[in-house]
């Protein structure tokens, strides 16, 4: 049993290097950061968990395994938080995405929730009130 | 196997190496910003397969710590760091 276990975690790992190499070409050829946030925070994070399955069907303590278990959703968390972080901020700065005109310069980025810049520069300049 | 675990560790160690090229390209900071986070996956990755190589567990533990650092780092960049350059809208005012 024990070699079958072995040969199946050395294919696991195998794999989980291979979408690594994935995420890095990814990181490398793809034409804006938008595309390359999904290279590596999805990509990666496979290849990561496919490394820590293969550590974890090696012989071992069960308290280890588990910790491995732990940092990989730890990691997982990590990626979604910061894949988010980083493609709102670029959206948010004006970062040109393929294939898309750059947002004009006095756009609003979505989720600024800045209301009443929209109401003060297209509204009429007339004392409506305040909504 | 630990020759297989050590080799497998240096092929990542290298996709970091290759992700640093795109430090140097850019053009948006945040594309910088992205290899840090390929550092901070791949990292974990090699410090678990060298703890397992080397028997060694306080690499787990060092790896948990890369995890919440690639967090904190990207968070205080976005928040902090985030320098104008080429690719982004120039400030207003």
């Amino acid at each position: 049993m024990a070699p079958i276990l072995g040969v199946i975690s050395a294919l696991l790992i195998l794999m989980g290097a291979a979408f690594f190499l994935a995420g890095t070409v990814g990181l490398l050829r793809f034409p804006d950061v938008y595309c390359r946030l999904h290279a590596l925070t999805k990509a990666d994070n496979l290849g990561l968990g496919l490394v820590a399955l293969g550590l974890i069907l090696r012989p071992g303590e069960v308290a280890t395994r588990v910790q491995i278990v732990l940092i990989w959703l730890l990691a997982l968390a990590a990626a979604a938080t910061v894949c988010h972080i980083l493609a709102r901020t670029s959206l948010r700065e004006g970062v040109a995405a393929f294939g898309v005109d750059a947002p004009p310069a006095d756009a609003v980025p979505v989720g600024a929730g800045d209301r009443d810049k929209i109401v003060g520069s297209s509204g009429p300049s007339g004392d409506r009130g305040t909504h | 196997m630990n020759d297989f675990l050590l080799g497998v560790a240096a092929f990542l160690v290298l996709n970091v190496a290759a992700g640093l090229v795109r430090v140097a390209r850019g053009p948006s900071p945040a594309d910088r910003m992205l290899a840090a986070q390929l550092f901070g996956t791949a990292g974990v990755a090699i410090l678990l397969l060298l703890a397992e190589a080397t028997g060694e567990p306080a690499l787990r533990d060092t790896a948990l710590v890369f995890v919440l650092l690639a967090v904190v780092l990207s968070v205080a960049f976005v928040k902090r760091g985030w320098v104008r350059g080429p690719g982004t809208r120039p400030e207003k005012e």
